[in-house]
């Protein structure tokens, strides 16, 4: 159970930005790769205690998924998965282990009100 | 003035603290000709007692140290410490993993120049690592036969997260009748082309073979440094 680490992580980076900024933090978009090894459920409860006593108490983390893409040396291509059990191209079946994304663990925006 | 939230793009690394420490960690290890290797696995797939083997048959030859992560006893670094190799325990509490930070600390007294091989022990977790860079040059997962041939098929992300897969404990595989084409198919699955070795720390079956593998492989990584 990692999620609480991760989700002080969120926490702190938001501060930051919100220090030099102003105004105060009302969501947090998070991108979340399948392949980022973060439990989705867990990182919500962790981020809710996580935020408890801070200026992002009652803040809501807005999760933006992100499915995990691979380069198919066959098809010179990139290609979805159809599980993360079994890497390989979807189109022609040829295995890799090319993660072009998948593996995100980004703040990509704040909401703000001013 | 305006009752709607605006929305500021920010675009950063929840990790990113982390992974600054790891680049430090990584160049601290180049600048010292010193190859880091870091160990990851459920519990009790054997971790200590393949390290233990490990830094025992490196160190007539190889000056070698470890560092050894865990919850809240010291019994693996006591374990460890029978290899007459320098050995620290990195008591991690609660926490299900080792940071770079940790490892960054716990060096602070340690001369690196003075290592050829460093092993960082993680705590016995196939989950929580593998978000974290610990800057290794290279990083073991570990399976043993005793947990069966699935391990791999439920948790894809750690085997992403390595550069080799060794199976331990391989004296026990026909006594839990190990299917070996099954798990070496299951690896495959999720990480095609990973690099399979089968070890037994307790006979030292394949042994011989991973050390030289892992001489090969450090070397490769060196020259590609430089």
């Amino acid at each position: 159970m990692h999620e609480l680490s991760i989700a002080m992580s969120i926490v702190e980076l938001a501060q930051e930005e919100i220090e030099h900024r102003g105004g105060r933090i009302t969501a947090v978009h998070l991108k979340l790769g399948a392949l980022a090894g973060v439990v989705k459920e867990a990182l919500l409860s962790s981020y809710e205690m996580a935020c408890e006593d801070t200026c992002l108490a009652g803040s809501r983390l807005i999760f933006e998924d992100v499915p995990v893409i691979v380069f198919c040396p066959n098809c010179q291509a990139q290609r979805s998965l159809s599980s993360v059990q079994w890497f390989c191209c979807s189109e022609c079946g040829t295995p890799t282990p090319e993660v072009v994304q998948g593996k995100e663990l980004q703040v990509v925006a704040l909401e703000i009100l001013e | 003035m305006t009752r709607e939230p605006r929305l500021v793009e920010v675009r950063k690394n929840v990790l990113k603290q982390n992974d600054v420490v790891a680049r430090g960690l990584r160049g601290r290890f180049r600048a010292a000709g010193v190859f880091a290797v870091s160990l990851v696995s459920s519990p009790g797939s054997g971790k200590t007692a393949f390290l233990e083997k490990t830094l025992t048959l490196l160190r007539p030859n190889y000056r070698v140290a470890a560092l050894v992560g865990d919850l809240a006893t010291e019994n693996d670094a006591v374990r460890l410490a029978r290899s007459q190799a320098p050995v620290k325990q990195i008591t991690t509490g609660t926490l299900c993993h080792l940071e770079a930070a940790m490892v960054d600390k716990a060096l602070e007294d340690w001369d690196l120049n003075q290592l050829d091989y460093l092993f960082i022990e993680n705590v016995g977790n196939l989950v929580c690592p593998s978000s974290y860079d610990l800057g290794e040059d290279l990083r073991l997962v570990l399976i043993s036969v005793t947990e069966g041939e699935d391990k791999p098929l439920k948790y894809p992300t750690i085997f992403h997260s390595a550069d080799v897969v060794i199976v331990t404990k391989t004296d026990l595989a026909s006594a839990v009748e190990f299917d070996w084409e099954a798990a070496f198919g299951n690896i495959q699955a999720v990480r095609p082309g990973i690099p399979v070795l089968r070890v037994s720390a307790k006979t030292g079956e394949g042994m011989q073979e991973y050390l030289e593998w892992l001489g090969t492989y450090l070397t490769e990584v060196g020259s590609a440094a430089v």
